[in-house]
Protein backbone atom coordinates (compact mmCIF):
# COMPACT_ATOMS: atom_id res chain seq x y z
CA UNK A 1 0.00 0.00 0.00
CA UNK A 2 1.26 3.51 -0.82
CA UNK A 3 0.70 5.00 2.56
CA UNK A 4 -1.36 3.14 5.21
CA UNK A 5 -1.81 3.03 8.87
CA UNK A 6 1.41 1.26 9.19
CA UNK A 7 3.68 3.36 7.69
CA UNK A 8 2.50 6.32 9.22
CA UNK A 9 0.21 7.29 6.04
CA UNK A 10 3.61 8.45 4.36
CA UNK A 11 3.63 7.97 0.70
CA UNK A 12 7.72 7.64 0.46
CA UNK A 13 9.35 6.79 -2.70
CA UNK A 14 12.89 4.68 -2.81
CA UNK A 15 15.29 4.85 -0.51
CA UNK A 16 18.51 3.56 0.41
CA UNK A 17 20.30 2.31 3.53
CA UNK A 18 22.72 5.18 4.94
CA UNK A 19 26.07 3.77 5.24
CA UNK A 20 29.32 5.10 6.78
CA UNK A 21 31.52 5.22 3.22
CA UNK A 22 28.68 7.35 1.54
CA UNK A 23 28.27 9.95 4.55
CA UNK A 24 31.23 12.14 3.39
CA UNK A 25 29.65 12.25 -0.28
CA UNK A 26 26.13 12.58 1.08
CA UNK A 27 26.86 15.55 2.96
CA UNK A 28 29.20 17.18 1.06
CA UNK A 29 27.21 16.85 -2.01
CA UNK A 30 23.87 16.44 -0.62
CA UNK A 31 22.51 13.85 -3.57
CA UNK A 32 18.56 13.98 -4.23
CA UNK A 33 16.96 10.82 -2.29
CA UNK A 34 13.73 9.98 -1.15
CA UNK A 35 14.52 9.06 2.00
CA UNK A 36 17.44 7.01 4.18
CA UNK A 37 17.11 4.03 6.21
CA UNK A 38 19.14 3.83 9.31
CA UNK A 39 19.98 1.03 11.40
CA UNK A 40 18.86 1.79 14.78
CA UNK A 41 21.52 0.20 16.77
CA UNK A 42 24.08 2.48 15.19
CA UNK A 43 23.05 5.68 16.64
CA UNK A 44 21.60 3.72 20.02
CA UNK A 45 24.56 5.69 21.63
CA UNK A 46 24.90 8.53 24.49
CA UNK A 47 26.67 11.02 22.09
CA UNK A 48 29.89 11.76 19.79
CA UNK A 49 29.82 11.51 15.93
CA UNK A 50 27.40 9.11 15.20
CA UNK A 51 24.49 11.54 16.79
CA UNK A 52 26.47 14.37 15.04
CA UNK A 53 26.28 12.88 11.80
CA UNK A 54 22.45 11.56 12.34
CA UNK A 55 21.57 14.98 13.15
CA UNK A 56 23.00 16.61 9.84
CA UNK A 57 21.12 13.99 7.70
CA UNK A 58 18.21 14.87 9.34
CA UNK A 59 18.41 18.37 8.31
CA UNK A 60 17.96 17.72 5.19
CA UNK A 61 16.36 14.13 4.95
CA UNK A 62 13.74 11.77 5.45
CA UNK A 63 14.63 9.13 7.78
CA UNK A 64 13.25 5.91 9.07
CA UNK A 65 14.49 3.57 11.20
CA UNK A 66 15.18 -0.23 11.39
CA UNK A 67 16.10 -2.02 13.85
CA UNK A 68 18.19 -5.24 14.28
CA UNK A 69 18.16 -6.30 17.63
CA UNK A 70 14.26 -5.96 18.90
CA UNK A 71 14.23 -9.78 18.40
CA UNK A 72 10.40 -9.59 18.79
CA UNK A 73 10.65 -13.27 18.64
CA UNK A 74 12.92 -14.08 21.54
CA UNK A 75 10.85 -15.49 24.19
CA UNK A 76 12.66 -12.95 27.08
CA UNK A 77 9.98 -9.93 28.29
CA UNK A 78 11.62 -6.79 25.65
CA UNK A 79 14.20 -4.84 27.70
CA UNK A 80 13.16 -1.68 29.16
CA UNK A 81 16.54 -0.25 29.13
CA UNK A 82 16.82 -0.89 25.34
CA UNK A 83 13.09 0.23 25.21
CA UNK A 84 14.21 3.95 26.13
CA UNK A 85 17.08 4.21 24.03
CA UNK A 86 15.16 3.29 21.42
CA UNK A 87 12.76 6.08 21.87
CA UNK A 88 14.87 8.64 22.58
CA UNK A 89 16.59 8.11 19.06
CA UNK A 90 12.39 7.81 17.48
CA UNK A 91 12.09 11.02 19.09
CA UNK A 92 15.31 12.32 17.68
CA UNK A 93 14.28 11.27 14.28
CA UNK A 94 10.63 11.37 13.96
CA UNK A 95 10.61 8.26 12.56
CA UNK A 96 7.04 7.46 10.91
CA UNK A 97 6.93 4.07 11.39
CA UNK A 98 9.53 1.50 12.84
CA UNK A 99 10.41 -1.89 11.41
CA UNK A 100 12.64 -4.76 12.53
CA UNK A 101 12.20 -8.31 12.25
CA UNK A 102 10.11 -11.41 12.66
CA UNK A 103 13.38 -13.41 14.86
CA UNK A 104 14.47 -14.27 17.37
CA UNK A 105 18.45 -14.19 18.54
CA UNK A 106 18.41 -13.60 22.43
CA UNK A 107 18.36 -15.93 25.13
CA UNK A 108 18.20 -14.59 29.00
CA UNK A 109 19.70 -11.37 27.79
CA UNK A 110 22.67 -13.30 25.99
CA UNK A 111 22.74 -11.86 22.69
CA UNK A 112 23.58 -13.64 18.76
CA UNK A 113 23.66 -10.79 16.89
CA UNK A 114 22.07 -12.86 14.68
CA UNK A 115 18.81 -13.00 13.23
CA UNK A 116 17.17 -16.49 13.51
CA UNK A 117 14.89 -17.76 12.21
CA UNK A 118 11.43 -19.32 14.58
CA UNK A 119 9.72 -22.11 14.85
CA UNK A 120 6.37 -21.46 13.50
CA UNK A 121 3.91 -21.96 16.36
CA UNK A 122 0.96 -20.71 17.18
CA UNK A 123 2.17 -20.26 20.79
CA UNK A 124 5.46 -18.33 19.41
CA UNK A 125 3.33 -16.44 17.17
CA UNK A 126 0.90 -15.50 20.06
CA UNK A 127 4.19 -14.35 22.39
CA UNK A 128 5.63 -12.24 19.37
CA UNK A 129 2.45 -10.78 18.62
CA UNK A 130 2.01 -10.10 22.12
CA UNK A 131 5.86 -8.16 22.13
CA UNK A 132 4.90 -6.48 19.18
CA UNK A 133 2.01 -5.29 21.12
CA UNK A 134 3.99 -4.35 23.86
CA UNK A 135 6.82 -2.62 21.85
CA UNK A 136 4.70 -0.34 19.47
CA UNK A 137 2.71 0.70 22.96
CA UNK A 138 5.89 1.82 24.58
CA UNK A 139 7.31 3.41 21.38
CA UNK A 140 4.08 4.91 20.34
CA UNK A 141 5.22 4.78 16.46
CA UNK A 142 4.01 1.89 14.18
CA UNK A 143 5.89 -0.81 13.61
CA UNK A 144 6.43 -3.27 10.28
CA UNK A 145 7.93 -6.48 10.61
CA UNK A 146 10.56 -7.91 8.54
CA UNK A 147 10.64 -11.27 6.93
CA UNK A 148 14.10 -12.56 7.46
CA UNK A 149 16.23 -14.91 4.84
CA UNK A 150 16.97 -18.42 6.98
CA UNK A 151 18.97 -21.60 6.82
CA UNK A 152 17.43 -23.74 8.81
CA UNK A 153 13.67 -25.19 9.33
CA UNK A 154 12.25 -26.94 12.93
CA UNK A 155 10.18 -29.81 13.18
CA UNK A 156 8.85 -27.89 15.72
CA UNK A 157 6.79 -25.78 12.96
CA UNK A 158 3.16 -26.12 12.33
CA UNK A 159 2.88 -24.10 9.51
CA UNK A 160 4.67 -22.48 6.79
CA UNK A 161 6.85 -19.43 6.91
CA UNK A 162 3.91 -17.14 5.05
CA UNK A 163 1.47 -18.42 7.48
CA UNK A 164 3.17 -17.40 10.31
CA UNK A 165 3.79 -14.14 9.46
CA UNK A 166 0.16 -13.54 8.37
CA UNK A 167 -0.70 -14.91 11.97
CA UNK A 168 1.96 -12.78 13.16
CA UNK A 169 0.69 -9.13 12.21
CA UNK A 170 -2.87 -10.47 12.25
CA UNK A 171 -2.67 -11.11 16.13
CA UNK A 172 -0.58 -7.72 16.68
CA UNK A 173 -2.21 -5.37 14.02
CA UNK A 174 0.95 -4.25 12.93
CA UNK A 175 2.70 -3.83 9.59
CA UNK A 176 5.03 -5.62 7.00
CA UNK A 177 8.20 -4.79 5.84
CA UNK A 178 8.36 -7.06 3.08
CA UNK A 179 11.94 -8.57 2.31
CA UNK A 180 11.46 -9.87 -1.46
CA UNK A 181 14.88 -10.71 -1.63
CA UNK A 182 14.88 -12.55 1.71
CA UNK A 183 11.70 -14.81 0.27
CA UNK A 184 13.32 -15.68 -2.71
CA UNK A 185 16.56 -16.56 -0.53
CA UNK A 186 14.27 -18.43 1.66
CA UNK A 187 12.54 -20.42 -1.09
CA UNK A 188 15.61 -21.71 -2.50
CA UNK A 189 17.12 -22.81 0.99
CA UNK A 190 13.98 -24.52 1.65
CA UNK A 191 12.62 -25.15 -2.06
CA UNK A 192 9.42 -23.57 -1.71
CA UNK A 193 7.39 -21.72 -4.52
CA UNK A 194 8.31 -17.83 -3.56
CA UNK A 195 4.98 -16.79 -5.38
CA UNK A 196 2.90 -18.89 -2.96
CA UNK A 197 4.36 -16.87 -0.31
CA UNK A 198 3.49 -13.81 -2.03
CA UNK A 199 -0.22 -14.45 -2.67
CA UNK A 200 -0.58 -15.55 0.54
CA UNK A 201 0.11 -13.19 3.25
CA UNK A 202 -2.31 -9.98 3.59
CA UNK A 203 -1.04 -7.46 1.11
CA UNK A 204 -2.79 -4.73 2.95
CA UNK A 205 -0.51 -4.39 5.75
CA UNK A 206 2.51 -4.28 3.70
CA UNK A 207 4.12 -0.84 4.78
CA UNK A 208 7.82 -0.95 3.28
CA UNK A 209 9.42 -3.13 0.94
CA UNK A 210 13.36 -4.46 0.92
CA UNK A 211 15.76 -5.65 -1.85
CA UNK A 212 19.03 -6.77 -1.66
CA UNK A 213 21.36 -8.83 -3.82
CA UNK A 214 22.59 -12.28 -2.68
CA UNK A 215 25.19 -14.73 -2.83
CA UNK A 216 24.96 -18.21 -4.40
CA UNK A 217 26.78 -21.07 -2.89
CA UNK A 218 27.02 -24.80 -3.97
CA UNK A 219 24.12 -25.88 -1.25
CA UNK A 220 22.45 -22.91 0.00
CA UNK A 221 22.24 -19.28 -0.61
CA UNK A 222 23.46 -16.59 1.81
CA UNK A 223 21.47 -13.20 1.89
CA UNK A 224 25.08 -11.04 2.06
CA UNK A 225 23.83 -7.63 0.46
CA UNK A 226 27.07 -7.39 -1.42
CA UNK A 227 25.65 -7.72 -4.96
CA UNK A 228 23.09 -5.58 -7.36
CA UNK A 229 19.94 -7.24 -6.86
CA UNK A 230 19.48 -10.11 -9.03
CA UNK A 231 16.53 -10.83 -11.84
CA UNK A 232 14.41 -13.47 -9.63
CA UNK A 233 14.52 -10.50 -7.25
CA UNK A 234 12.92 -8.07 -9.40
CA UNK A 235 10.65 -9.94 -10.55
CA UNK A 236 9.50 -10.83 -7.25
CA UNK A 237 9.57 -7.48 -6.65
CA UNK A 238 7.21 -6.54 -9.37
CA UNK A 239 4.40 -9.18 -8.66
CA UNK A 240 4.81 -7.77 -5.11
CA UNK A 241 4.17 -4.26 -5.95
CA UNK A 242 1.09 -5.94 -8.13
CA UNK A 243 -0.02 -7.16 -5.23
CA UNK A 244 0.26 -4.79 -3.17
CA UNK A 245 0.73 -1.43 -4.62
CA UNK A 246 3.70 0.72 -4.83
CA UNK A 247 4.77 0.93 -1.60
CA UNK A 248 7.92 2.77 0.53
CA UNK A 249 11.05 0.32 -1.24
CA UNK A 250 14.58 0.36 0.41
CA UNK A 251 17.84 -1.19 -1.29
CA UNK A 252 19.79 -2.71 1.25
CA UNK A 253 23.91 -3.08 0.33
CA UNK A 254 25.78 -3.95 3.60
CA UNK A 255 29.24 -5.36 2.35
CA UNK A 256 31.89 -4.57 -0.47
CA UNK A 257 29.52 -1.55 -0.62
CA UNK A 258 30.51 0.72 -3.71
CA UNK A 259 30.02 4.27 -4.66
CA UNK A 260 27.14 6.14 -3.48
CA UNK A 261 25.98 6.37 -7.02
CA UNK A 262 26.04 3.26 -8.21
CA UNK A 263 24.18 2.29 -5.00
CA UNK A 264 21.53 5.26 -5.85
CA UNK A 265 21.33 3.92 -9.58
CA UNK A 266 20.49 0.44 -8.35
CA UNK A 267 17.86 1.56 -6.08
CA UNK A 268 16.44 3.24 -8.58
CA UNK A 269 15.51 0.71 -10.87
CA UNK A 270 12.76 0.06 -8.81
CA UNK A 271 10.86 2.45 -10.94
CA UNK A 272 10.77 0.30 -14.05
CA UNK A 273 9.31 -2.52 -12.28
CA UNK A 274 6.40 0.31 -10.58
CA UNK A 275 5.75 1.89 -14.13
CA UNK A 276 4.93 -2.04 -15.15
CA UNK A 277 3.21 -2.98 -12.02
CA UNK A 278 0.89 0.55 -12.37
CA UNK A 279 0.45 0.03 -16.21
CA UNK A 280 -0.94 -3.84 -15.37
CA UNK A 281 -3.51 -2.20 -12.96
CA UNK A 282 -4.40 0.77 -15.42
CA UNK B 1 22.61 -17.84 29.46
CA UNK B 2 20.91 -21.15 31.46
CA UNK B 3 21.64 -24.64 31.04
CA UNK B 4 20.15 -25.60 27.71
CA UNK B 5 17.72 -28.43 28.36
CA UNK B 6 18.70 -31.99 27.05
CA UNK B 7 16.45 -32.22 24.20
CA UNK B 8 14.49 -29.27 22.31
CA UNK B 9 11.11 -29.66 22.83
CA UNK B 10 9.09 -31.27 20.16
CA UNK B 11 6.68 -29.17 20.22
CA UNK B 12 5.88 -25.71 20.99
CA UNK B 13 3.07 -24.91 23.28
CA UNK B 14 3.80 -22.33 25.55
CA UNK B 15 6.76 -19.36 26.24
CA UNK B 16 8.72 -21.81 27.84
CA UNK B 17 8.48 -24.57 25.47
CA UNK B 18 9.60 -21.37 22.98
CA UNK B 19 12.71 -20.30 25.72
CA UNK B 20 13.49 -23.84 26.02
CA UNK B 21 13.48 -24.70 22.23
CA UNK B 22 15.75 -20.93 22.46
CA UNK B 23 18.04 -22.23 24.80
CA UNK B 24 18.67 -24.87 22.97
CA UNK B 25 19.60 -23.34 19.26
CA UNK B 26 21.20 -20.69 21.01
CA UNK B 27 23.32 -22.97 23.10
CA UNK B 28 24.75 -24.57 19.89
CA UNK B 29 25.30 -21.32 17.83
CA UNK B 30 27.28 -19.55 20.61
CA UNK B 31 29.69 -23.30 21.05
CA UNK B 32 33.01 -22.57 19.70
CA UNK B 33 34.58 -23.85 16.63
CA UNK B 34 36.94 -26.65 16.11
CA UNK B 35 39.95 -26.38 15.14
CA UNK B 36 38.39 -26.27 11.16
CA UNK B 37 36.27 -23.54 11.79
CA UNK B 38 33.00 -26.37 11.65
CA UNK B 39 30.49 -26.82 14.22
CA UNK B 40 32.04 -29.20 17.16
CA UNK B 41 31.06 -32.98 16.66
CA UNK B 42 30.03 -33.65 20.32
CA UNK B 43 27.44 -32.13 22.09
CA UNK B 44 27.68 -30.50 25.14
CA UNK B 45 26.69 -34.22 26.93
CA UNK B 46 29.24 -35.86 24.73
CA UNK B 47 26.39 -37.45 22.10
CA UNK B 48 27.20 -36.79 18.65
CA UNK B 49 26.10 -33.74 17.11
CA UNK B 50 24.58 -34.66 14.25
CA UNK B 51 22.10 -36.66 16.38
CA UNK B 52 21.62 -33.72 18.66
CA UNK B 53 20.83 -31.14 15.72
CA UNK B 54 18.34 -33.67 13.83
CA UNK B 55 16.27 -33.37 17.05
CA UNK B 56 15.00 -30.02 16.11
CA UNK B 57 16.49 -29.10 12.75
CA UNK B 58 15.17 -30.47 9.37
CA UNK B 59 17.66 -31.85 7.42
CA UNK B 60 17.11 -31.10 3.12
CA UNK B 61 18.37 -32.52 -0.22
CA UNK B 62 21.17 -30.85 0.13
CA UNK B 63 22.02 -30.18 3.66
CA UNK B 64 22.15 -32.39 7.16
CA UNK B 65 20.52 -31.03 10.35
CA UNK B 66 24.23 -30.63 11.37
CA UNK B 67 25.44 -28.52 8.12
CA UNK B 68 22.28 -25.98 8.63
CA UNK B 69 22.75 -25.80 11.81
CA UNK B 70 27.10 -25.30 11.61
CA UNK B 71 25.60 -22.43 9.15
CA UNK B 72 24.75 -20.32 12.19
CA UNK B 73 27.51 -21.53 14.62
CA UNK B 74 30.13 -19.98 11.70
CA UNK B 75 28.28 -17.34 10.77
CA UNK B 76 27.89 -15.99 14.93
CA UNK B 77 31.79 -16.52 14.93
CA UNK B 78 32.75 -15.20 12.19
CA UNK B 79 30.28 -12.06 12.84
CA UNK B 80 31.67 -11.68 16.28
CA UNK B 81 35.93 -12.23 15.37
CA UNK B 82 34.88 -9.44 12.77
CA UNK B 83 33.62 -7.12 15.47
CA UNK B 84 36.89 -7.72 17.94
CA UNK B 85 39.12 -7.43 15.73
CA UNK B 86 37.96 -4.26 14.44
CA UNK B 87 37.78 -2.84 17.86
CA UNK B 88 41.07 -4.30 18.80
CA UNK B 89 43.85 -3.44 15.77
CA UNK B 90 46.51 -3.00 18.33
CA UNK B 91 45.98 -5.96 20.49
CA UNK B 92 46.33 -7.93 17.23
CA UNK B 93 49.27 -6.59 16.07
CA UNK B 94 50.53 -6.93 19.38
CA UNK B 95 49.63 -10.90 19.54
CA UNK B 96 49.74 -11.84 16.45
CA UNK B 97 46.94 -13.91 14.33
CA UNK B 98 46.87 -17.15 16.55
CA UNK B 99 47.17 -15.77 19.38
CA UNK B 100 44.95 -13.04 19.45
CA UNK B 101 42.24 -15.68 17.79
CA UNK B 102 42.43 -18.20 20.85
CA UNK B 103 42.26 -14.98 23.23
CA UNK B 104 39.06 -13.96 21.08
CA UNK B 105 37.44 -17.39 21.33
CA UNK B 106 38.08 -18.20 24.79
CA UNK B 107 36.88 -14.14 26.01
CA UNK B 108 34.10 -14.89 23.99
CA UNK B 109 32.90 -18.28 25.15
CA UNK B 110 32.89 -17.01 28.96
CA UNK B 111 31.75 -13.53 28.47
CA UNK B 112 29.27 -13.73 25.91
CA UNK B 113 27.65 -10.59 24.52
CA UNK B 114 25.01 -9.65 26.93
CA UNK B 115 24.43 -6.20 24.49
CA UNK B 116 22.39 -5.69 21.74
CA UNK B 117 25.14 -3.85 20.36
CA UNK B 118 28.39 -5.12 19.20
CA UNK B 119 29.69 -1.93 20.53
CA UNK B 120 30.05 -3.26 23.72
CA UNK B 121 31.55 -6.11 23.12
CA UNK B 122 34.91 -5.66 24.52
CA UNK B 123 33.71 -4.32 27.54
CA UNK B 124 35.12 -6.76 29.86
CA UNK B 125 38.21 -8.10 28.05
CA UNK B 126 40.68 -6.54 30.26
CA UNK B 127 38.62 -8.30 32.81
CA UNK B 128 39.19 -11.24 31.31
CA UNK B 129 42.75 -10.90 30.21
CA UNK B 130 44.07 -10.31 33.61
CA UNK B 131 41.99 -13.54 34.88
CA UNK B 132 43.83 -15.76 32.09
CA UNK B 133 47.44 -14.08 32.04
CA UNK B 134 48.39 -17.52 30.29
CA UNK B 135 46.14 -16.51 26.82
CA UNK B 136 48.52 -13.13 25.99
CA UNK B 137 52.26 -14.18 27.65
CA UNK B 138 54.73 -13.07 27.41
CA UNK B 139 53.48 -10.12 26.31
CA UNK B 140 50.47 -9.57 29.22
CA UNK B 141 51.60 -6.25 30.55
CA UNK B 142 51.70 -5.11 27.39
CA UNK B 143 48.40 -6.58 25.96
CA UNK B 144 46.51 -5.49 29.25
CA UNK B 145 47.29 -1.79 28.92
CA UNK B 146 46.38 -2.06 24.95
CA UNK B 147 43.07 -3.39 25.69
CA UNK B 148 42.30 -0.58 28.02
CA UNK B 149 43.13 1.92 25.63
CA UNK B 150 41.26 0.20 22.82
CA UNK B 151 38.18 0.33 25.35
CA UNK B 152 39.27 3.75 26.17
CA UNK B 153 38.48 4.93 22.34
CA UNK B 154 34.98 3.25 22.12
CA UNK B 155 34.14 5.11 25.46
CA UNK B 156 35.85 8.45 23.75
CA UNK B 157 34.18 7.70 20.38
CA UNK B 158 30.35 8.01 21.18
CA UNK B 159 29.96 7.83 25.21
CA UNK B 160 28.18 10.40 27.07
CA UNK B 161 29.09 14.04 27.26
CA UNK B 162 27.77 16.11 30.13
CA UNK B 163 26.71 19.80 29.82
CA UNK B 164 30.58 21.39 30.24
CA UNK B 165 31.11 23.63 33.52
CA UNK B 166 32.09 27.11 32.61
CA UNK B 167 34.56 29.65 34.69
CA UNK B 168 31.15 31.87 35.29
CA UNK B 169 29.20 28.61 36.78
CA UNK B 170 32.02 28.04 39.32
CA UNK B 171 32.46 31.42 40.60
CA UNK B 172 31.99 31.86 44.40
CA UNK B 173 31.75 28.19 44.99
CA UNK B 174 34.78 27.64 47.85
CA UNK B 175 37.92 25.64 46.27
CA UNK B 176 37.63 23.48 49.28
CA UNK B 177 33.91 22.48 48.46
CA UNK B 178 34.41 22.64 44.52
CA UNK B 179 34.22 19.14 43.03
CA UNK B 180 34.51 18.79 38.94
CA UNK B 181 33.79 15.84 37.19
CA UNK B 182 35.61 14.29 34.13
CA UNK B 183 33.05 14.02 30.84
CA UNK B 184 32.28 10.00 31.07
CA UNK B 185 34.08 10.22 27.76
CA UNK B 186 37.47 10.84 29.09
CA UNK B 187 39.18 8.18 30.35
CA UNK B 188 42.71 8.66 32.17
CA UNK B 189 45.21 5.74 31.89
CA UNK B 190 48.40 5.39 33.41
CA UNK B 191 50.88 3.08 31.24
CA UNK B 192 53.99 1.27 31.54
CA UNK B 193 54.21 1.78 28.05
CA UNK B 194 53.77 4.36 25.34
CA UNK B 195 50.62 2.49 23.97
CA UNK B 196 49.56 5.68 22.26
CA UNK B 197 52.45 6.20 19.89
CA UNK B 198 52.07 2.45 19.40
CA UNK B 199 48.52 2.40 18.05
CA UNK B 200 49.38 5.33 16.25
CA UNK B 201 51.75 3.12 14.30
CA UNK B 202 49.92 0.28 13.99
CA UNK B 203 46.71 2.00 12.19
CA UNK B 204 44.71 5.13 12.98
CA UNK B 205 41.42 4.56 13.21
CA UNK B 206 38.28 6.67 13.24
CA UNK B 207 35.81 4.27 11.61
CA UNK B 208 32.32 4.52 12.30
CA UNK B 209 30.49 1.31 14.18
CA UNK B 210 28.25 -0.04 10.98
CA UNK B 211 25.58 -2.93 12.08
CA UNK B 212 23.33 -4.07 8.87
CA UNK B 213 21.04 -5.97 8.69
CA UNK B 214 21.17 -9.70 8.24
CA UNK B 215 24.15 -9.86 6.37
CA UNK B 216 26.01 -12.82 7.60
CA UNK B 217 29.86 -12.56 6.60
CA UNK B 218 30.90 -15.34 4.32
CA UNK B 219 34.39 -15.10 4.40
CA UNK B 220 36.38 -17.56 7.23
CA UNK B 221 39.62 -15.52 6.75
CA UNK B 222 39.56 -11.96 7.02
CA UNK B 223 41.31 -9.57 4.69
CA UNK B 224 42.82 -6.66 6.36
CA UNK B 225 46.62 -7.17 7.03
CA UNK B 226 47.43 -4.81 10.04
CA UNK B 227 50.97 -2.42 9.78
CA UNK B 228 53.52 -4.15 11.69
CA UNK B 229 55.09 -1.84 14.16
CA UNK B 230 58.10 -2.19 16.61
CA UNK B 231 56.80 -3.24 19.95
CA UNK B 232 57.13 -0.28 22.38
CA UNK B 233 59.75 -0.51 25.24
CA UNK B 234 58.63 0.48 28.80
CA UNK B 235 58.25 3.83 29.28
CA UNK B 236 55.69 5.48 32.01
CA UNK B 237 53.03 7.22 29.86
CA UNK B 238 50.67 9.12 31.36
CA UNK B 239 47.37 10.03 28.92
CA UNK B 240 43.80 10.93 28.58
CA UNK B 241 42.15 9.20 25.54
CA UNK B 242 38.74 11.95 24.79
CA UNK B 243 37.32 13.30 22.05
CA UNK B 244 37.42 16.56 20.39
CA UNK B 245 34.71 17.98 17.64
CA UNK B 246 33.65 14.56 17.72
CA UNK B 247 37.19 13.30 16.53
CA UNK B 248 39.13 10.91 18.91
CA UNK B 249 42.68 11.89 20.78
CA UNK B 250 45.08 11.49 23.07
CA UNK B 251 46.66 13.84 25.39
CA UNK B 252 49.61 13.19 27.06
CA UNK B 253 49.96 15.27 30.60
CA UNK B 254 52.05 15.77 32.83
CA UNK B 255 53.01 13.54 35.75
CA UNK B 256 51.15 16.51 38.27
CA UNK B 257 48.82 17.40 35.94
CA UNK B 258 47.75 13.04 36.01
CA UNK B 259 47.64 13.33 39.78
CA UNK B 260 45.27 16.69 39.73
CA UNK B 261 42.70 15.40 36.95
CA UNK B 262 42.65 11.50 39.17
CA UNK B 263 41.82 13.33 42.12
CA UNK B 264 39.06 15.04 40.20
CA UNK B 265 37.46 12.22 39.06
CA UNK B 266 37.89 10.24 42.25
CA UNK B 267 35.89 12.72 43.82
CA UNK B 268 38.10 15.19 45.66
CA UNK B 269 37.30 19.18 46.39
CA UNK B 270 39.36 20.96 43.99
CA UNK B 271 41.54 22.42 46.91
CA UNK B 272 42.27 18.92 47.44
CA UNK B 273 43.18 17.83 43.82
CA UNK B 274 45.17 21.15 43.42
CA UNK B 275 47.37 20.11 46.40
CA UNK B 276 47.61 16.24 45.04
CA UNK B 277 49.89 17.94 42.43
CA UNK B 278 52.86 18.35 44.46
CA UNK B 279 55.08 21.42 45.64
CA UNK B 280 56.67 20.95 42.14
CA UNK B 281 53.83 21.94 40.38
CA UNK B 282 54.07 26.01 39.78
CA UNK B 283 50.69 27.61 40.01
CA UNK B 284 50.87 29.43 36.84
CA UNK B 285 51.65 25.85 35.59
CA UNK B 286 48.84 24.33 37.07
CA UNK B 287 46.26 27.72 35.70
CA UNK B 288 47.22 26.93 32.66
CA UNK B 289 46.49 23.31 32.58
CA UNK B 290 42.97 24.02 33.92
CA UNK B 291 42.63 26.79 31.12
CA UNK B 292 43.11 23.98 28.64
CA UNK B 293 40.84 21.43 30.12
CA UNK B 294 38.69 23.96 30.32
CA UNK B 295 38.84 25.11 26.68
CA UNK B 296 38.47 21.13 25.71
CA UNK B 297 34.84 20.50 27.93
CA UNK B 298 36.55 18.11 29.88
CA UNK B 299 34.99 19.41 33.35
CA UNK B 300 30.96 18.77 33.89
CA UNK B 301 28.75 18.49 37.01
CA UNK B 302 29.77 15.36 39.21
CA UNK B 303 28.41 11.95 38.15
CA UNK B 304 28.84 8.42 40.10
CA UNK B 305 30.87 7.07 37.37
CA UNK B 306 33.78 9.26 37.41
CA UNK B 307 35.67 7.53 39.98
CA UNK B 308 35.67 3.88 38.64
CA UNK B 309 36.95 5.00 35.59
CA UNK B 310 39.97 6.73 36.54
CA UNK B 311 42.88 4.18 36.57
Amino acid sequence: MPANRFNGHCDYGIGIGLRVPHYSHILSKKPVVDWFEIISENFMVDGGRPLELLDRILEQYRVVQHGVSMYFGSADKPDRTHLRRLRNLVRRTKTPWLSDHLCWGSVDGTYTHDLLPMPYTFAAARRTAEKIRQVRDFLEVPICVENVSSYAEFHASEMTEWEFLSEVVDLADCGILLDVNNIYVSSKNHSFDPYDYLNNIPHERVGQMHVAGHTRFEKYILDTHDHPVLDPVWKLYAHATALCGVSATLLEWDDKIPSFDEVHNEALKANAFIDGAKKAVV
Amino acid sequence: MKRPPRHAPSRIESTADLRSFQRMMAAAVVRPLDANDRLQSKWIDGRPMDLVAAEFIKPNDRLTSFERLQLYNQMYWFRLFDAIRDDCPGLLATLGEKAFGRLAQAYLAHFPSRSFTLRNLCSRLEEFMRSHPSLTAPRTALALEIARFEWAQTVAFDGEARPVVTAASLAGTRPSRLRLGLQPYVTLLDLRHPVDTYLMSVKRREAMRSEASNTPDSKVVHRRSLRRARLPRPARTLVAVHRLDNKLFYKRLDPAAFRILRALARGAPLSRAVAAAGPGARPAKVQAWFASWMALGWFCARGNKRARRAS
